[in-house]
């Protein structure tokens, strides 16, 4: 019986059984923001590698050093085209250029991680790969064909995948990625370039929604007073229907 | 005689404040048996509140401007003092409203609170229900993101499929061939204005119909029928205090749950805020998926579950209209479902389970499987109305028949006209699902002794 129920439930809601249907495979990625290096380390990564070409149009300098602790003189370091620690995060490059040089228009990346989610943006920094059918001799196996270079070559190095052929599917042969091979090394070992990736993915969680600093505390104060207020309007309550019967 | 006696006696002479009071709450005589359903009209009310002044605030901030809209609301998110303390609020508010307002209707259904004297309470409630869709539809698309362009493309879409008129009626819509600017601009305008204005007079109209009859019970009875010697019902007791506090408890229990969804999930895993709404809305990308809000879900899987575009509106149309219609489709004369069949409860409760499927089916692409599924359970959602009028009354075994054979007929029409090799299977099974409901719900009463009612007593229950 059970068994029929848990078929009958698998085809009714097939969401249920895989949480995600199809897509590629997602690494999950640990996202700490109580961690300041993290942050720190993930911010200048940011402002070094993405920065360049993407804005971050929301995203205040001076925010993001209150929030996650950067002095004033830090800030000024990291700031190449910015004059004045209030302004935002955005670059000069103009759309049409953009449009010519990759194809596309470049996305703005503050609210991103939102979008996408964070163990995406893990993956795709993860996932780039030598493709010489592409402009820039890479493609990316979690975004296929994206206009993107591989910005991080230097720090990960540049590798080729390792495909495995399966036909399970009838006559049609598949190829898919099963891992990767250095071909040449970066600055960067693998546990380096993974932590690094993680601390810039935990950079744009806190950017894509500064407010999260907060929001689970104050979150957490408001809970206390409606316990403390439920038991107050509950013994009123009570009181006042002390007489119905 | 006291200061305050006597500045309320000056008022009263000039405006009915002290009766006004009295008539809606401390002498407005509301059932002593209210139970948990119950909490819901005073939290769809807290929500309206909350709601509008949420909105006000953001409207503060807030920029209808194609080119300024995504980047205000992040502002509002960042820039603004406690912004995104509002903002949540007014998200989580759209999806709470209609979670209570939805509670609040089946409240409705299971205990008849729709059926005489109360169809026009049943009416004003619906017309609520309308405005508060339109409200959200046109609230959606003030974060210019890429759901709230593309849905409200779809949407408005729709309106393009009625005949003749529908090219030129979605382009009136909208203001111009796509959604553009000139839509954002009169969406706002609907959603900070016009439509909140409608709907604080339909729930005005609303609350003042139900003081006029007085409210329902969980047991269906008329409190007004047992009255004392000083004319107040002997089942009744003040609205104020004793509702005013207990709804109080109501609301700290609802705001824990509200709290928690704002402080900590404020996307519930992108079902009160989309995914792709973190994208700013770009005319020249549709996204992969478009699915609308949940709440929205039961309708668009009704819409989805048939080809045809037009027949597709009319069958989503026609799934809110038909709730219009229940004062005059249940005509039993006993309220309560705790004096109806067991039958007619179990309808009730594959209603709600069929509701909340339909809006599961609705976030999700329609895959075969899950479309088939579409067209069965809407389907049933539009056969439970007969059924609920097939129910007000014991029906001869040959009318049973011929209801069941005359019903499963008529979809079976269009089971044949779409038959073909590759869907036979599917369309087979599914097709047990609409005919065994059919077939449950009319000769249950012929063979069984499930549609048995019982006696409903005089006086309240505890």
């Amino acid at each position: 019986m059970k068994k029929i129920i848990i078929t009958l439930l698998m085809t009714l809601m097939p969401a249920l059984g895989m949480a995600s249907g199809g897509g590629v495979h997602l690494d999950k990625v640990e996202i700490d923001l109580q961690n300041q290096e993290s942050l720190q380390n993930g911010a200048r990564l940011f402002i070094n590698y993405c920065l360049s070409c993407h804005s971050a149009a929301y995203m205040r300098f001076n925010r993001m050093g209150k929030d996650i602790g950067f002095s004033t003189e830090q800030l000024k370091e990291l700031m190449y085209s910015a004059e004045k620690v209030g302004e935002t995060m955005t670059v000069a490059m103009r759309g049409e250029e953009a449009q010519k040089w990759f194809g596309t228009k470049i996305p703005d990346l503050t609210v991103v991680a939102r979008a996408r989610g964070a163990d995406w943006l893990y993956t795709y920094l993860r996932t780039f790969y030598l493709d010489d059918s592409r402009p820039w001799g890479v493609n990316n196996a979690t975004f296929k064909d994206v206009g993107m270079p591989h910005v991080l070559w230097e720090l990960e190095g540049l590798k080729k995948p390792i495909y495995e052929t399966s036909n399970e599917h009838g006559a049609e042969e598949s190829k898919h990625i099963t891992g990767y091979e250095i071909v040449q090394p970066g600055k960067m070992s693998k546990e380096e370039y993974d932590n690094a990736m993680r601390d810039l993915v935990n950079f744009m969680v806190y950017m894509g929604e500064p407010a999260k600093l907060k929001r689970y505390t104050i979150g957490i104060w408001v809970l206390l007073f409606l316990v403390v207020f439920f038991v107050v309007s509950y013994a009123l309550k009570k009181e006042y229907w002390k007489d119905v019967h | 005689m006291s200061k305050m006696t006597e500045f309320m006696g000056w008022i009263d002479a000039r405006f009915p404040m002290t009766k006004m009071w009295e008539d809606h709450m401390a002498k407005y005589y509301a059932p002593k048996n209210f139970n948990f359903w119950y909490f819901f009209g005073s939290l769809a009310l807290l929500v309206l509140v909350l709601q509008i002044v949420t909105g006000i605030f953001l409207t503060m901030h807030y920029k209808p401007d194609a080119n300024m809209a995504f980047a205000s609301v992040e502002y509002i998110m960042r820039d603004v003092d406690g912004g995104w303390i509002i903002r949540y609020m007014h998200s989580t508010g759209a999806s709470a409203f209609f979670i209570v307002v939805y509670l609040h209707m089946f409240r409705g259904l299971m205990y008849g609170s729709f059926k005489q004297p109360r169809e026009l309470i049943w009416l004003f409630g619906m017309f609520i229900y309308l405005a508060l869709m339109a409200e959200a539809f046109m609230g959606y698309l003030l974060p210019w993101g890429q759901m709230s362009y593309w849905g409200a493309q779809v949407i408005v879409n729709l309106f393009g499929a009625i005949p003749v008129i529908g090219e030129d009626l979605s382009i009136w819509i909208r203001g111009d061939y796509v959604i553009s600017d000139a839509t954002l601009n009169r969406f706002f305008a609907f959603h900070v204005a016009a439509v909140p204005l409608v709907l604080l007079g339909l729930v005005v109209a609303h609350i003042i119909a139900l003081h006029e009859v007085g409210s329902n019970n969980p047991d269906g009875i008329e409190i007004k029928k047992n009255k004392g010697p000083d004319g107040i019902p002997l089942d009744g007791i003040p609205f104020h205090p004793y509702y005013s506090v207990k709804d109080i408890v109501g609301v700290v229990v609802f705001l824990m749950f509200f709290a928690t969804v704002m402080f900590f999930i404020p996307e519930v895993g992108g079902y009160f805020l989309e995914h792709a709404n973190f994208v700013p809305a770009d005319p020249l990308k549709t996204p992969e998926h478009i699915a609308p809000v949940w709440y929205f879900t039961p309708f668009y899987t009704m819409l989805r579950a048939v080809p045809d575009p037009f027949l597709g509106v009319i069958a989503m149309g026609g799934g809110v209209v038909i709730l219009f219609f229940l004062p005059w489709l249940d005509r039993n004369p006993i309220k309560s479902m705790r004096y109806r069949s067991i039958l007619h409860k179990m309808n009730l409760m594959f209603f709600a389970a069929v509701f909340i499927y339909l809006g599961y089916l609705g976030v999700n692409p329609p895959e075969p499987v899950l479309a088939e599924m579409g067209l069965r359970f809407s389907e049933v959602y539009f056969l439970f109305f007969f059924i609920l009028w097939f129910h007000s009354k014991t029906r001869s075994a040959g009318f049973s028949y011929l209801s069941l054979i005359a019903l499963v007929g008529l979809f079976s029409i269009y089971d044949l006209a779409r038959f073909n090799e590759d869907n036979m299977g599917l369309v087979f099974i599914s097709w047990l699902i609409p005919t065994g409901y059919m077939a449950i719900m009319t000769l249950m009463p012929i063979f069984t002794n499930l549609n048995q009612e019982k006696p409903v007593p005089e006086r309240v229950t505890k």
